[in-house]
């Protein structure tokens, strides 16, 4: 896939159900099982929630998805289709083409997404070269993911360190963008943020799911944060997705104990004015 | 385990107006008053002017802001773990900064902290019983032959089985460490307890317990707190009054519940509006700030806000707002407060 | 109000005994380094028994029995000047781990209060500390240790000073870093907000979290150090023939390794010994000490 031209988004999603479809995934270490879904699912355009506390596994299921769990020891088994295309099992050369361009991820820590040494705007040209874009072709998209993302394309000649937290993380979604990605894997994105800048960075998503139809896979511990971006919701639970429906039907009138649960230990606010 | 209804703390304080306000009960001083307290990191200003009084317990002061707010280096120069550069801290009507040798040592047993990060504020090489044990004989807490016991007494108070004491910080979760932490800082019985983000380390389900917890052993031991956190459901659930900081200032403060229902200042009402929500329903328009919190090495001149308020006018760009009263109880640094408060001003 | 339910301890207490015997079962390393370092100390002790000849190792010489090869009567062939060389070897366990053993005493004697002194008090005590080590460090260790040497009047004393007076910088700069790193942890402030007595934070805190690289670096020394002795003897700045030091015997031994190769090797191989028995050694303890490690999943 290295060379072929860069397609846009947007295009509709073949005739298996959603973009993107896990069945029945295992991911273990050895004899231990740490991920078992039996069944998730993404459409074009729809953000889908993953909702969990630490050790469901839910960051296990993104390096599944990104091919990168023999990285870490585990073993993957089941089935993960991109459009049709089963990713278990595929070559390293496709999937590293398919890494970055047309599944994008973003992860807690966006600081650890750039090496320190290199400005950032380095990176999207680097990233979109590898892609097949030339040059000056790089430099443009680049430029113009950034004004999508609403940060001006003259950041990218700064260094990582020179970038506040939110920024980063900003320019690493405007990455995604540029390579015109149809699934965005974003892993406690906004955890680290201050409340004012996550509702920014949330902001952005959605817009991005309105003006390209980017599908996200949102993964968070944080169920306030699921409930205000997502349309559906996976809870999950020791690797094992105990719930999962639409977001304001799992969030308001949950069924499963541990849902319940995780409900009630969030601390409301009083009623809003 | 499900869900219990506790204790409503800001609900038992609303048949006393006078001291829910700023704590500025003509009848007893407060146990701690911070006055125009200014910290200062090199060329940073952390903390500019803030004035705070917390009374004697039972009591919850809520700090909010985020990072840059200040409100951690308050909660440290509290603790005198930071120099002031100017202002005073009083304790029980003793000026705290001239505290020395004996009489800062028992400061340290009327005020307390717990730190954020459970992974780290433990010795590892250190048995959790050893740890406690530490503290209770720099005070002189309990003879010698009972602190084996008063051990076992701590843990069980903070919801864990004695038996922990022989354990290691690694062998013992993150939820189970912010216990022990807990456990440690009352050891010495403090009236005072500065909680600095205690729960944002830990998972949905155990931030809960942690809470509770707190609010638990408020109630028995009429504790007083200064809760620091970014997390306004936190306040609303722990403390009567809060304090909203911006850039090492004090943007607003008030009641709680007052203050959460109808802000008294652009910040507030963007704060409020940013925090997430799980009851859907409840979504409401949203108050997007532009750009990033600001630099505070080189704070904005005039009102340090104004460049993000979407309410700012020519006034706030020149002119630095006082927190003054807008209502009682209520005390706010915006000029067009009143408007904000009366709802005129409607998010954009 | 509803009481927080009790959670249960994670695993099992361990009393001491038991967990120190699973950790040198788990530990091989401390295991075979211990037992080296004990039988490497027993040789020393029981030379004069172990040793075949132990004049050779005093002013005996033979000369007629010169540069003769390992057999049966000599082990390890004799040297130039007719002595047993098994018995110099032996006898050599009682001068260079010694030299080594205290030079990296006085280092750590020195490197240790003066690097937790300045990573821990910061300031300008840190500041001087630092700035008077980095004039010895400024020196290459060698040519430093060969002008003390050379001073004062050759003997394997003044070799054991010379050799420490090089070593404690490196001592300081290592412990003032790790001292540094822990003081800022926040369980060291929370001490500090405990009223802990900075001494105390400093012998139960600072010390016991900042030591174990330092322990580790003094095993790897200890061959480091043994080789600059044998240098320096070399140069006639040490030990003085007779004296069975193993550097010395390399030196000495150095122009007749063609085709009398008994002369450097067998004392070469004791110096690998000794250095990789303190090396097993520190891994060990390194691996013993680290709370989390020791204990067994």
């Amino acid at each position: 896939m290295t060379g072929e031209n860069l397609q846009p988004a947007g295009r509709a999603a073949s005739e298996s159900s959603g973009r993107l479809a896990i069945a029945n995934l295992e991911v273990s270490f050895g004899e231990r099982k740490v991920v078992s879904i039996a069944d998730l699912r993404l459409d074009h355009a729809e953000i889908v929630g993953l909702a969990g506390e630490s050790g469901s596994g839910k960051s296990m299921t993104t390096l599944a998805i990104l091919g990168l769990a023999h990285t870490v020891g585990a073993a993957v088994g089941g089935s993960i289709k991109l459009d049709g295309l089963e990713l278990v099992g595929l070559g390293a050369d496709q999937l590293r083409a398919i890494r970055g361009r047309r599944i994008a991820a973003i992860f807690q820590s966006p600081s650890t997404a750039f090496s320190p040494v290199y400005k950032v705007g380095s990176v999207f040209v680097k990233a979109l070269r590898l892609h097949g874009a030339s040059k000056s072709e790089a430099e443009d998209r680049a430029a113009e993911a950034m004004r999508q993302v609403l940060l001006s394309p003259d950041l990218m000649r700064r260094y990582p360190s020179q970038l506040s937290g939110g920024q980063l993380q900003r320019v690493a979604i405007a990455l995604a963008v540029a390579l015109r990605a149809e699934i965005l894997l974003a892993d406690e994105p906004t955890s680290a943020l201050d409340v004012t800048v996550q509702a920014e960075v949330l902001d952005l998503l959605r817009g991005l799911r309105e003006s390209i139809g980017m599908s996200i896979l949102f993964i968070s511990h944080d169920l306030a944060v699921v409930a205000e971006l997502c349309d559906s919701v996976a809870v999950m639970r020791n690797g094992l997705i105990v719930e999962q429906g639409l977001a304001g039907q799992v969030l308001s009138a949950p069924e499963d104990a541990y849902t319940i649960e995780l409900l009630a230990s969030v601390p409301r606010l009083a009623a809003a004015p | 385990m499900t869900a219990e209804s506790e204790v409503p703390v800001a609900s038992a304080r609303a048949h006393e107006p006078e001291i829910a306000a700023t704590g500025e009960v003509s009848s007893t001083p407060p146990l701690l008053r911070i006055a125009d307290l200014t910290v200062r990191f090199g060329p940073v200003l952390a903390v500019s002017g803030v004035s705070l009084d917390v009374p004697a317990g039972p009591f919850g002061l809520g700090l909010v802001g985020e990072s840059g707010s200040g409100k951690s280096t308050i909660g440290r120069a509290i603790l005198r773990l930071v120099r002031a550069a100017s202002g005073t801290i009083t304790f029980d009507s003793k000026d705290v900064g001239s505290l020395h040798a004996a009489a800062l040592k028992a400061y340290r047993r009327d005020a307390q902290i717990v730190f954020q990060d459970p992974d780290n504020s433990l010795d590892p090489r250190m048995r959790i019983g050893t740890t406690i044990g530490e503290a209770l004989r720099t005070h002189d807490i309990v003879p010698r032959d009972g602190i084996a016991d008063r051990i076992a007494e701590l843990l069980t108070e903070a919801g864990l089985e004695p038996a922990f004491a022989e354990r290691y910080p690694h062998q013992l979760s993150g939820g189970q460490r912010q216990r022990v932490a807990i456990a440690r800082a009352l050891s010495v019985q403090p009236r005072l307890l500065v909680l600095d983000e205690p729960t944002s380390a830990l998972d949905v389900r155990t931030q809960a317990r942690i809470l509770k917890l707190i609010a638990r052993l408020r109630a028995e031991r009429q504790l007083s707190y200064l809760l620091i956190t970014h997390n306004l459901g936190v306040v609303s659930k722990l403390c009567e009054q809060t304090a909203v900081l911006y850039l090492g200032k004090i943007a607003e403060i008030g009641p709680t519940d007052l203050l959460l229902s109808a802000p008294a200042h652009p910040y507030t009402q963007a704060l409020r509006s940013a925090v997430p929500e799980v009851d859907v329903a409840g979504r409401r328009s949203r108050i997007v700030l532009p750009g990033d919190p600001p630099n505070s090495a080189s704070p904005p001149a005039g009102c340090v806000f104004h460049p993000r308020c979407p309410l700012a006018i020519d006034r706030c760009r020149t002119e630095i707002p006082e927190l003054r009263d807008v209502a009682p109880g209520r005390r706010s640094s915006c000029h067009r407060a009143e408007e904000v408060l009366a709802g005129k001003l409607a998010a954009t | 109000m509803i009481e927080t339910p009790i959670t249960a301890p994670t695993d099992a207490v361990v009393p001491r005994g038991v967990r120190m015997r699973r950790a040198l079962r788990a530990n091989p390393l401390l295991t075979v380094g211990g037992v080296l370092v004990v039988l490497i100390v027993l040789v020393a002790i029981f030379a004069p028994l172990l040793a075949p000849a132990p004049a050779d190792a005093g002013t005996a010489t033979h000369p007629l029995d010169v540069l003769r090869g390992p057999s049966a009567a000599h082990w390890f062939g004799t040297d130039q000047v007719g002595r047993d060389i098994l018995s110099r070897v032996i006898y050599g366990t009682r001068v260079s781990p010694v030299i080594a053993i205290i030079v990296l005493a006085i280092a750590c004697a020195i490197g240790i209060p003066l690097g937790v002194a300045a990573g821990f008090m910061g300031g300008w005590l840190d500041e001087l500390i630092m700035r008077v080590t980095d004039v010895f460090l400024a020196f290459p260790p060698l040519l430093l240790a060969l002008a003390l040497a050379a001073v004062l009047p050759a003997s394997l004393t003044s070799l054991t000073i010379a050799i420490a007076a090089v070593w404690w910088p490196w001592y300081v700069r290592l412990l003032r870093g790790q001292a540094a790193s822990v003081a800022g942890r926040p369980y060291i402030e929370t001490c500090r907000a405990l009223g802990i007595s900075r001494t105390r934070i400093i012998f139960r805190h600072i010390l016991p979290n900042s030591i174990t690289p330092l322990l580790v670096q003094v095993s790897l020394d200890v061959g480091g150090v043994i080789l600059t002795a044998s240098a320096l003897s070399f140069l006639g700045l040490g030990a003085q023939d007779p004296t069975p030091d193993w550097g010395l015997m390399i030196a000495e031994g150095q122009s007749y390794f063609t085709p009398d190769w008994w002369l450097v090797t067998f004392p070469g191989l004791a110096i690998l010994l000794t250095a990789f028995a303190f090396n097993l050694l520190g891994d060990g303890l390194r691996d013993l000490l680290d709370p989390k490690r020791s204990f067994l999943p």
